[in-house]
């Protein structure tokens, strides 16, 4: 199977006071064509660094110290800025979290996508059908009409209707989705996750989807990765990896997922502890001083075992170990 | 738009009815009497006593505000007893060298300004921002008399580049606008300071927000995200600020007129307030705040036109 987008040992450092903090190590990831790819992880994980890594737009004191990320087999770490932002909105763009604020308030909706088809060498009666088109397609009614109206004149899933258009309107080969549903309503989320899916098969981009929502990812995707502290612990299929979780990590996340809960509980479970220092990551598994299994063999990095297929764990005791 | 326009415009002639009203007490409670001025300090009382009456400066102050403002209602603004002239003759014929000067002065300020402050945003803490930086501070702090000395005697004087008085040739346009480059500029320079630091702040706050993210997430380029989607923003408070500040820029006019030696309204209420000439005070100071008023008005409509979220308030 081709890969869309390959992420290789990413490693991403931020220069601070206190040192360099390590906000991702050693990140691998796949996204193969056509497929949703979930990365599910509580805040502090690196979600937004990797997004930013993977668009090339990190903030000035952010530095990808070693690893490469490949979109159908071209590099993008270190590649000419030029090429950088042709590739942006037309191979790989985004969907980001908040509606209300990731569209410019002072231009109307029409002009925001004729600007994003600068590139299309047709005319602007074709950009403006083309525009309305999409908006058509992603349920917004009266298509014609919106684009002529400002963002704070529409509700917030209309917004995100327009932002999510606005994200497929040149067909990228990569759609990432960042918290798309989480600034929204519970029956609006439903919605966008039924428009993404329609979307996905029609258009035939890959999907990076980025939730904390772990029902949301179980709905949506093919496979997920978990993230902690700027790792990724576990990938697999999502029905594998919500099933036997193998990393005591995905176990935790899944045991404290308030949706699965099986008795009423007065008080919300959560993972005892807190995220490492990332200036100076402990050495050895991560999760180490969280968690309850760990022994004196967690002192030694663990490295990815395979528990079946394309199902791995980062943890000594995951697969065949030594459980 | 049309609804938030006409309370705007019912708001600024309410500020008008307002400001003269008060003014008109305060020039009338000063010491000083205009008989002194204008009949000389040897005219007999008698002759004072009837000079007065005409005038009807015996009345209350409240009767003499009541038909002040019946007359200028019914289109007669008084005579200048200095020259014997309508007074709509004086200031109308002053007040398009002060707009000039003024509309000239927010050229320089809000081109100078928004490049500057935009700059030095997109440059940030560079040491071209910080010289910038410097510098608009240094603009700030300039008073406008003192900026209009010395480009006068730099530009002018010394250099020869522009001429030193005068309003240029009527009919010439090149020759008017030759003549009202440099006190223009010297009135404008505080508000390129200003305007600058103003643009730099709230463009450094545009380019953290989310819709910046967007747009360069979607390939747009560089310039066209700094100087197209962020700026639009950016340059928001800066029109509101110009609005306002060209009531400090017609107060710099009047010290611009006097050492350019430029005719303008500025010059005429300096000449009539100490001439205690009240009738044309009146008038000067009337023209002079409906047109503060209604460049602030102008400029409260730009910024409806430029943010559409201030239309819907």
């Amino acid at each position: 199977m081709t890969e869309t987008l390959t992420v290789d040992g990413l490693t991403v450092h931020y220069a601070t006071r206190e040192g360099a903090l390590q906000a991702l190590r050693d990140v691998d990831l796949n996204v193969p064509a056509g497929q949703i790819v979930g990365i599910v992880g509580e805040s502090g994980c690196g979600k937004s660094t990797l997004i930013n890594a993977l668009l090339q737009l990190m903030s000035e004191n952010a530095r990808i110290a070693a690893g490469s990320v490949t979109l159908e087999g071209e590099e993008l770490v270190g590649a000419p800025s030029r090429r950088l932002r042709d590739m942006r909105g037309r191979d790989i763009s985004v969907v980001f979290q908040d509606p209300m604020t990731s569209l410019n308030p002072v231009l109307t909706i029409g002009r925001q996508m004729h600007d994003i088809q600068y590139r299309e060498k047709i005319s602007r009666a074709e950009k403006t059908r083309r525009a309305a088109d999409m908006l058509g397609r992603v349920g917004l009614p009266d298509p014609v009409a919106k684009l002529d109206a400002y963002p704070h004149e529409l509700s917030g899933g209309q917004r995100q209707r327009v932002a999510i258009a606005m994200a497929v309107l040149m067909r990228p080969k990569l759609l990432i989705a960042d918290e798309p549903t989480t600034a929204l309503d519970a029956t609006l989320e439903v919605q966008i996750i039924d428009l993404l899916k329609e979307l996905q098969r029609e258009i035939g981009c890959a999907i990076l989807f980025i939730s904390h929502h772990l029902g949301v990812i179980a709905e949506l995707c093919d496979r997920v990765v978990v993230m902690y502290a700027g790792e990724a612990v576990e990938e697999g299929p999502v029905a594998d990896v919500f099933n036997t979780p193998s990393h005591p990590y995905t176990a935790k996340l899944i045991e404290c997922d308030p949706g699965r809960m099986k008795t009423k509980a007065a008080l919300l479970p959560a993972i005892p502890g807190d995220l490492p220092d990332l200036t100076a990551p402990p050495t050895g598994c991560i999760f180490r001083d969280r968690c309850d299994k760990a022994a004196e063999i967690c002192r030694t990095s663990p490295t990815p075992s395979a528990v079946t297929g394309a199902h791995w764990a980062r943890c000594h005791f995951a697969g065949g170990g030594r459980q | 738009m049309l609804q938030y326009a006409f309370q705007r415009v019912l708001l600024a002639l309410a500020i008008v009815f307002v400001a003269i009203s008060a003014l008109f007490t305060i020039m009338i409670t000063l010491p000083g009497d205009p008989t002194t001025v204008l009949l000389g300090p040897r005219a007999t009382p008698e002759l004072r006593a009837e000079f007065r009456a005409n005038m009807g400066l015996d009345d209350p102050v409240l009767v003499q505000i009541v038909n002040f403002w019946g007359r200028i209602l019914s289109g007669d603004m008084g005579m200048d007893y200095n020259r014997n002239r309508p007074v709509a003759e004086a200031v109308f014929s002053a007040l398009p060298h002060t707009m000039a000067l003024v509309f000239g002065a927010i050229f320089w300020s809000a081109t100078l300004g928004i490049l500057l402050g935009a700059f030095s945003a997109d440059n940030r803490n560079s040491w071209l921002d910080r010289v910038t930086g410097v510098l608009s501070v240094g603009f700030i702090a300039a008073p406008s008399f003192v900026v209009a000395l010395y480009s006068l005697l730099l530009f002018s004087v010394t250099l020869r580049w522009f001429p030193t008085i005068g309003a240029g040739e009527p009919g010439d346009l090149a020759s008017r606008l030759y003549h009202l480059a440099l006190p223009s500029f010297a009135i404008g320079l505080a508000w390129v300071g200003y305007v600058a630091r103003i643009v730099r702040a709230s463009m450094l706050e545009t380019l953290g927000e989310n819709y910046i993210r967007t747009a360069r997430a979607f390939g747009l380029t560089r310039r066209k995200v700094i100087y197209n989607y962020a700026l639009r923003v950016a340059i928001l408070p800066a029109v509101q600020v110009l609005g306002v500040g060209i009531g400090g820029m017609l107060s710099s006019a009047v010290f611009a007129e006097i050492v350019f030696s430029r005719p303008g309204i500025g010059s005429l209420i300096y000449d009539s307030v100490s001439g205690r000439n009240y009738p044309v005070v009146m008038g000067s100071m009337l023209v002079a705040i409906g047109f503060f008023v209604t460049c602030a008005l102008i400029a409260d409509l730009v910024n409806a036109a430029l943010d559409p979220r201030q239309r819907v308030k």
